[in-house]
């Protein structure tokens, strides 16, 4: 799930207060807390009351869109609407915002979200949990299933650092757990303390510099290749 | 690999077999005046005899201080002892780490103590991104290519020139119970990575503190234990209170305190009481360490205290001398 957080609202109401009609669209994909239909509308009534407050008179729709970063689905959802607003308000991750900018060239799209982070949800916990950083190089395999890249404040292949007590990290005033003592204890119970031991080198940030472009392979035949080889 | 030679007077007087001392100076938020106090400081060091070498810090909890490089520089040309240069893989990728080795190297600097630095999280400037493009081990890795190989990360040759350095790292005694294994694994890779030396942090538990030095002496590292004597009431609590996994005993805590009260408004005899605290615990502490442990020496974190040094370490040979 992408996690994501509401703006302040006074912030949002800056971006669109030039604007005297905006179309709110949530998104029902991946974003956590929901950002649907009942967000966008609420949202809605909050810049509504936000623009009386200035003497202004601000007039919204909100409508919500499967997912707003497919182009596809975006474009037909979304097109319908446009000619009559001024500006768009997206309750999307930054994907969807980006996505609206470009199928919708002549109105600009506004976030009313931050996007936060690849994230759970574990039954009975009070919190979204980021397990995964998208970093390009998963490790997973030789930690024992927890990630130090996402888990790790300071990211470290090379763990744990002086920072952790009693299991717990320094960075949230020792509340989270160390991400690396949690790799010890997981391998430790494998019998597999062979990993935790080897080390690790440093990591080849170009499988994550931005922006990252990654081939769609759409051809899955081999016949091209046996061609080229009878030549 | 053969082992690396001995560049720089702490490891030499390692190698000869000393029980060596190493001080601390801290350069915070200073530019002349408080590098004045700076010098001072490692001036009366080297006047003990026997601190062999000053750890200049970078940075510690996190906070934006003077650069360490420069001031190990002009500890010295200045003080004319040398320097443990403490580098933070925190603020610094692999390009600026290599370009900061490089320059301390034209400088003559000759000691590098690898460290992961506290979390800028923890620090006075909250809001900054971390860098941690290397971590700790991978900066002693970073060093052996560019001491032994004469290379960068990605092996990119060094023109001209050798670099000669010797670098430690840090381990924490207070990793006890079943969190003392990854500590000691950890401090394993850093070996695989060639350093020279390890400067523990702080302890204040004797039989933690030698049990710990009994488990890194497989790696066949000199081991320096780091032992801090404190010069205020205010600086035990804060280091009791925020220093990760230290915690000052209680009994130690109360003397320093009494010492304090008992003696307000008369300097002199608040300085003496509280001396007097610190030498009856860490006077016995040391000799217990030196006698019955695999520990080479100790790396002394009293900050802008020298006038504890002639009590703490009088009794030891002056083999620092020697050295200079």
């Amino acid at each position: 799930m992408i996690i994501t957080e509401q703006k302040d609202i006074n912030e949002i109401y800056e971006m669109i207060k030039d604007y005297n009609k905006i179309l709110i669209a949530g998104c029902d994909g991946c974003c956590q807390p929901p950002r649907s239909i009942n967000e966008a509308k609420v949202l809605g009534q909050l810049l509504e009351l936000k623009a009386k407050t200035e003497g202004k008179d601000l007039k919204w729709r909100a409508i919500t869109v499967l997912r707003q970063c497919d182009d596809r689905i975006a474009a037909t959802t979304i097109r319908p609407f446009v000619e009559e607003y001024e500006a768009i308000v997206s309750l999307a991750c930054g994907l969807g915002i980006v996505m609206l900018n470009k199928i919708v060239e002549n109105i600009i799209t506004y976030p009313a979200q931050n996007s936060m982070y690849g994230g759970v949800q574990n039954a009975g916990e009070n919190y979204f949990i980021q397990y995964c950083e998208t970093c390009g190089d998963c490790l997973l395999g030789e930690t024992g299933g927890v990630c130090p890249i996402a888990g790790c404040a300071k990211h470290l292949k090379n763990g744990p650092c002086g920072g952790t007590v009693d299991g717990k990290c320094e960075v949230g005033g020792y509340t989270r757990p160390c991400a690396w003592i949690e790799i010890y204890k997981r391998l430790k119970k494998f019998n597999r303390l062979d990993l935790f031991k080897i080390y690790r080198p440093a990591r080849d940030y170009r499988s994550a510099t931005s922006p990252a472009y990654i081939p769609i392979n759409k051809d899955y035949t081999n016949i091209k290749e046996e061609k080229e080889e009878k030549k | 690999m053969a082992k690396r030679p001995a560049y720089s007077k702490l490891c030499q007087a390692l190698a000869d077999g000393h029980f060596v001392f190493t001080g601390e100076l801290e350069p915070k938020k200073i530019l002349t005046d408080g590098m004045e106090e700076v010098i001072h400081s490692a001036k009366e060091m080297k006047k003990t005899d026997r601190i062999i070498a000053a750890n200049v810090t970078d940075g510690p909890q996190g906070d934006a201080y003077m650069c360490s490089l420069v001031p190990s520089f002009v500890v010295q040309r200045d003080a004319e002892i040398e320097a443990v240069w403490q580098v933070a893989v925190r603020d610094r990728n692999r390009v600026a780490l290599f370009g900061d080795v490089l320059g301390g190297a034209l400088l003559g600097l000759k000691n590098i103590l690898v460290l992961t630095g506290d979390h800028t999280a923890l620090g006075d400037n909250k809001q900054g991104r971390i860098s941690y493009d290397l971590d700790s081990t991978q900066f002693c890795e970073l060093l052996k290519k560019m001491i032994d190989e004469g290379t960068d990360y990605s092996g990119n040759e060094i023109t001209d020139g050798k670099i000669e350095m010797n670098y430690g790292c840090v381990a924490n005694p207070n990793a006890v119970g079943e969190y003392m294994e990854p500590e000691i694994l950890k401090v394993g890779r850093k070996v695989e990575q060639g350093i020279d030396f390890i400067q523990t942090q702080t302890a204040f538990d004797i039989d933690v503190a030698k049990n710990f030095i009994n488990e890194l002496a497989r790696f066949n590292v000199p081991i320096l234990l780091g032992v801090f004597p404190m010069k205020s009431y205010g600086i035990a609590w804060y280091f009791d209170k925020y220093i990760p996994g230290v915690s000052v005993p209680k009994d130690l805590l109360n003397a320093l305190k009494k010492a304090e009260k008992d003696n307000k408004g008369n300097k002199p005899a608040k300085y003496a009481a509280l001396d007097k605290v610190n030498v009856e615990f860490f006077v016995p502490f040391i000799e217990e360490i030196k006698k019955n442990s695999k520990a080479s020496g100790i790396h002394c974190m009293a900050v802008e205290y020298e006038r504890l040094f002639a009590p703490l370490l009088d009794k030891y040979p002056d083999y620092a001398k020697n050295y200079y």
